[in-house]
């Protein structure tokens, strides 16, 4: 029997919107605040999703340790208390909130194959929050 | 199609355990969910049916059947139990969310009579939660 299994993790990071193509007046008016010239920073809150049929022997899709293991090392440990502004994957993308759950999606999709990677969803915000697919449709 | 969600709180314990696995195997693949003598959560259940709204009550499901079979099929066989010992189902399946929610598809969709089962959620805790939607 296939199941969904979804894990919670958090981060906490900074960033400042801004588009290099873009003037200073355009900057501002698409981005507001988010684009104060020094940061500011959020308590994200990741959820990974994977699935798979029920293994008979451990009753699991898989183990919980493993995927722990994968996402702390590969992606906590890589944006927890970090600015995103500095890093590789943002050097020339806007490090908004979906363009992470993209680059998160596939730091998965790349390493992480003990089970079938489903979805991300990343929580800005209590407020707001940001699902990705792999391009595929989001299940209901 | 509209779809519909109840909710549901049960406390329970369990261990992991596999009588086919060594001693080590078991504590290698189960780690501290393997301590005999078991240890418990706050389950969270969440049941989505799913069906069109009927024009004469304006409900996709009469909520308080649903209400009853979740209360007589899940919380009054799984609320303050030990699941391995007290659960049939586990007696012989590993009591892992991914199994838990399997099974509480497996008691509801012989009970429910209007609504079709689109969804069973069950949160282990906060930051763990499983899906099952009936799939093979």
């Amino acid at each position: 029997m296939k199941a969904h299994l979804t894990r919670r993790y958090r981060f906490s990071a900074s960033h400042r919107l801004n588009n290099a193509e873009m003037s200073a007046e355009e900057n501002r008016a698409t981005y507001g605040k988010c684009n104060n010239p020094h940061g500011h920073g959020h308590n994200y809150a990741l959820e990974v999703t994977v699935s798979g049929p029920v293994d008979d022997r451990s009753g699991m899709v898989c183990n919980l340790g493993d995927l722990d293991g994968f996402v702390e090392r590969a992606v906590v440990a890589r944006y927890d208390l970090e600015n995103l502004n500095t890093l590789e994957e943002f050097a020339q993308a806007v490090p908004t909130t979906e363009n992470l759950c993209i680059e998160i999606f596939e730091i998965l999709q790349r390493g992480f194959h003990l089970a079938h990677l489903e979805r991300v969803r990343l929580e800005e915000t209590m407020m707001n929050s940001f699902e990705y697919a792999g391009g595929n449709e989001l299940r209901k | 199609m509209v779809y519909l969600t109840r909710k549901a709180e049960f406390s329970a314990s369990h261990y992991y355990h596999n009588p086919e696995f060594t001693p080590e195997e078991n504590r290698r693949v189960f780690g501290k969910c393997n301590n005999p003598h078991g240890h418990g959560h706050n389950y969270t259940l969440e049941v989505t049916v799913k069906g069109e709204v009927d024009p004469r009550s304006g409900f996709v499901v009469d909520l308080k059947q649903l209400k009853e079979v979740m209360h007589g099929e899940v919380l009054e066989a799984m609320d303050h139990r030990f699941l391995n010992k007290e659960v049939p189902e586990f007696f012989t399946r590993i009591p892992t969310t991914e199994n838990l929610a399997i099974a509480i598809w497996q008691r509801l969709e012989t009970k429910l009579q209007q609504a079709r089962l689109h969804r069973v959620r069950v949160y282990e805790t906060a930051d763990l939660f499983v899906d099952f939607y009936g799939e093979a």
